[in-house]
């Protein structure tokens, strides 16, 4: 299990769990981004902001959230 | 029959594509998601039926969380349109129908628009109209509306649907279910008006709106039976979350077939957000957005510029009367002015088409990807980088698009310092001076200034952050749009939607500007006529004025050039040419005689910074309030005079002259 920040390009992950206030729990939700839900890392750029494909769509988070995101390469 | 009809959906699924086909309006219309985030509204005609439709702002879900949620969802449930028109993206639709479930919890009369089949054919998706619809019980008209494909279809199923209402219930699993019923009959009959399913959902997921609805007693049965479920099935939140896409997963099954493959966005991206090649190609692309403009449009600008002198000239001594004459056909006068001002017409038209050419693409969000990380150290969000690029067309626009920046002290910041970014108001004037007075310098000089506006605004923002906005960025949450070729023809009356602003403005704000200019040079300090400016009212008034830019080095008709610009930047061009002389030519040699570069280049620097437009000012009234609008103007100015001073302290340290 690692923050969604260290995970590496391409893979496909699982998403474990959600640290982070209900607002953006929900506003990750409403994106896809569910605990069991399957994910993908399409760019990460360092310190910068992660780049997802989540159910088809792209969906950027900074840096501070990918932390927060708790996942398993599956 | 009047039929009330709603436009929901998520951002950027093309509600506002819809909107304006269907009404004929002018909603802001990009490839980017969180444009429209107020209401708008409107109506329609059709087969003897008034349609009105408003427009709601896009969102993924319908919590209390944010605000767009709570307008979109109270204005549902408040205002109980006939019909909503939940406009579906096929292209996404697993994550489109998350919102569609919520829409139908509602209770809402939903018909769905499954709007992009263009784009999801293009993407190997393919989905089964009819099953879909017998699985969700709702009608579904697919549409490409910016071809209008399928808009006639939709106006016919909002009559049909607007009398026959498909109300439908979309059950869970019995999990979750049980749980549902358990609230619902404890509100059973207490609350008139709601949908209880839809209030029970709510109770369970714990939302603050919706709980103050609720009388204490009812509500602390209504928790006890949400404590059973968080310690029997989980979070309640996270459990309700999931049992719609699990539900989605089910619709989904054999109605939903995508072909995995790399998209061309995929391959588009790999390149254009590059850990290290994405900023410089970002930079570049901005810096071909103003070549763009500046090559295509010299020649037609010198050409027009070039008629409204020769106009003038035939016209002069035209009425006989002298200082008619003189006051409008003149060499210093009013025809010859607002002529400068439009003959850039065309710089601003080709800015905005390039901007909307930019907007079109998809290129938008990718920018605020790219940009995130260093923004968030200046304390600015990630997002803030689309005003910020819009505001290089017009500031009026960039401000209103700040909204889409979720957090309130971000979104102040990002106001307050959209006025540095140098808009085509400004552009106009610099161009028509850097020519003659800096030779093959000139262009240098212009980008010297664009990137003095983006420091600036940066210093501005951290100072704001470390003083009266403190706190942290929001988190960055984005959605990048797929790619999509930009269709010249849209981007070109989106351009010219906006470069009509140019003409108002030159009309109501510029030519009445330039006008009284005009009348206060011919009128001697005796009320009497004169041509000579020297003795005008203008120049008393300019010397009046002149003991507080001292510092500055102006003389009176510097000063009074950028007060009249106060009202519109554009004037500052047009005044110059009552000042100096007929032409572009003329103006800029004039200056070049009078000024020193330097002392130019720091009135310029003034020009850049001191207060927005008029136009500006109100649209910050208006997106933050008085106080705010009345800081940007009074910070403006003090730093303004301060940049100019320091240039001109500093070329004169540097042994300019
Ligand atoms: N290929 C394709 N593009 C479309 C279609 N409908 C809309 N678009 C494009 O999708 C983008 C978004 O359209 P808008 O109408 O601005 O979307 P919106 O839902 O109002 O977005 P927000 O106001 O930001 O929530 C624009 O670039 C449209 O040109 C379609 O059917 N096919
Ligand atoms: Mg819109």
């Amino acid at each position: 299990m690692i923050p969604l920040a260290m995970a590496p390009e391409g893979k496909i992950l699982r998403i474990v769990g959600i640290r982070g206030g209900r607002g953006i729990m929900q506003r990750l939700m409403e994106l896809g981004l569910v605990p069991g839900s399957t994910i993908r890392v399409i760019k990460s750029t360092g310190r910068g902001p992660i780049l997802l494909e989540v159910k088809g769509s792209r969906i950027a988070l900074g840096r501070g959230i990918s932390m927060k995101l708790l996942v398993e390469v599956r | 029959m009047k039929i009330r009809v709603a436009l929901a959906g998520n951002p950027n699924v093309g509600k506002s594509v819809v909107f304006n086909n269907l009404t004929g309006g002018h909603q802001h219309i990009g490839n980017w998601p969180g444009k429209t985030i107020d209401k708008a509204e409107g109506t329609v005609n059709y087969k003897g039926n008034e349609i009105y439709v408003i427009d709601l702002p896009g969102t993924y879900s319908l919590t209390a969380y944010s605000a767009e949620e709570l307008i979109a969802r109270d204005y549902i449930i408040q205002e109980k349109p006939d019909v909503v028109i939940n406009i579906v993206d096929a292209s996404n639709l697993e994550r489109n129908l998350y919102l569609t479930l919520q829409l139908l919890e509602l209770g809402a009369n939903v018909i769905i628009a499954l709007n992009k089949m263009d784009l999801a054919e293009r993407e190997n998706v393919k989905i089964d109209i009819e099953r879909l619809e017998k699985k969700l019980g709702i009608p579904i008209i697919p549409m490409v509306a910016p071809k209008k494909e399928g808009m006639k279809e939709l106006l016919d199923a909002i009559i049909k649907y607007a009398k026959k209402s498909v109300k439908r219930e979309m059950n869970y699993n019995e999990k979750i279910e049980r749980y549902i019923d358990e609230v619902e009959k404890i509100i059973e009959g207490k609350l008139e008006g709601f949908d209880k399913r839809w209030i029970a959902i709510k109770i369970l997921e714990n939302d603050k709106e919706v709980k103050k609805k609720i009388g204490k007693d009812l509500l602390s049965q209504c928790e006890e039976i949400r404590e059973k479920m968080n310690k029997n099935v989980g979070d309640p939140e996270i459990a309700l979350a999931d049992a719609r896409y699990q539900l989605i997963k089910d619709i989904c099954g054999d109605v939903l077939t995508k072909e995995r493959k790399v998209t061309v966005s995929d391959i588009i991206d790999s390149v254009l957000l590059d850990k290290f090649f994405g900023i410089p190609i970002f930079v570049s692309i901005l810096w071909m957005i103003f070549q763009f403009g500046f090559m295509v449009s010299a020649p037609f600008c010198d050409f027009l510029g070039d008629g409204f002198a020769a106009l003038s000239s035939v016209l002069s001594g035209a009425t006989g009367i002298q200082w008619f004459d003189y006051l409008f056909f003149g060499d210093y006068g009013v025809l010859n002015g607002i002529g400068m001002v439009l003959s850039f017409v065309l710089l601003i038209i080709l800015l905005y088409f390039a901007l909307s050419l930019v907007e079109d693409f998809g290129y938008m969000a990718r920018a605020a990807f790219l940009m995130d990380k260093i923004m968030r150290k200046l304390g600015l969000s990630g997002r803030a980088i689309i005003p910020m690029i819009l505001g290089f067309g017009c500031n009026v626009p960039a401000i209103y698009a700040t909204r889409m920046i979720p957090d309130e002290k971000d979104r102040l910041v990002a106001i307050v310092t959209n006025p540095l970014m140098l808009c085509g108001a400004r552009l106009v004037f610099f161009s028509a001076i850097v020519g003659a007075v800096f030779g093959k310098a000139g262009g240098d000089v212009i980008l010297s200034l664009y990137l003095l506006g983006i420091v600036l605004a940066f210093i501005v923002a951290i100072i704001l952050r470390k003083t009266i906005l403190k706190g942290r960025v929001s988190p960055f949450i984005l959605e990048l749009p797929p790619y999509q070729m930009p269709v010249p023809k849209v981007s070109l009356s989106k351009a010219w939607q906006r470069g009509k602003l140019f003409f108002t403005k030159a009309g109501k704000v510029v030519l009445p500007g330039i006008l009284i200019l005009g009348i206060l040079l011919i009128t001697s300090t005796s009320f009497t006529y004169t041509e000579n400016a020297e003795e005008s009212l203008a120049a008393a008034i300019g010397k009046a004025f002149l003991p507080i830019v001292a510092p500055l080095g102006w003389d009176w008709r510097l000063l009074v050039a950028a007060l009249f610009g106060i009202v519109a930047k554009e004037i500052v061009l047009g005044a110059s040419a009552l000042l100096y002389g007929a032409s572009e030519e003329t103006i800029a040699t004039t200056m070049a005689s009078m000024y020193t570069p330097l002392q130019m280049y720091s009135y310029m620097v003034f020009i850049l910074i001191y207060v927005p437009c008029i136009v500006t000012i109100g649209a910050i009234k208006q997106e933050a309030g008085s106080k705010w609008a009345i800081f940007t103007l009074i910070y403006g100015i003090i730093l303004a005079y301060i940049m100019a001073w320091v240039v001109l302290g500093f070329g004169h340290l540097m042994g300019v002259v």
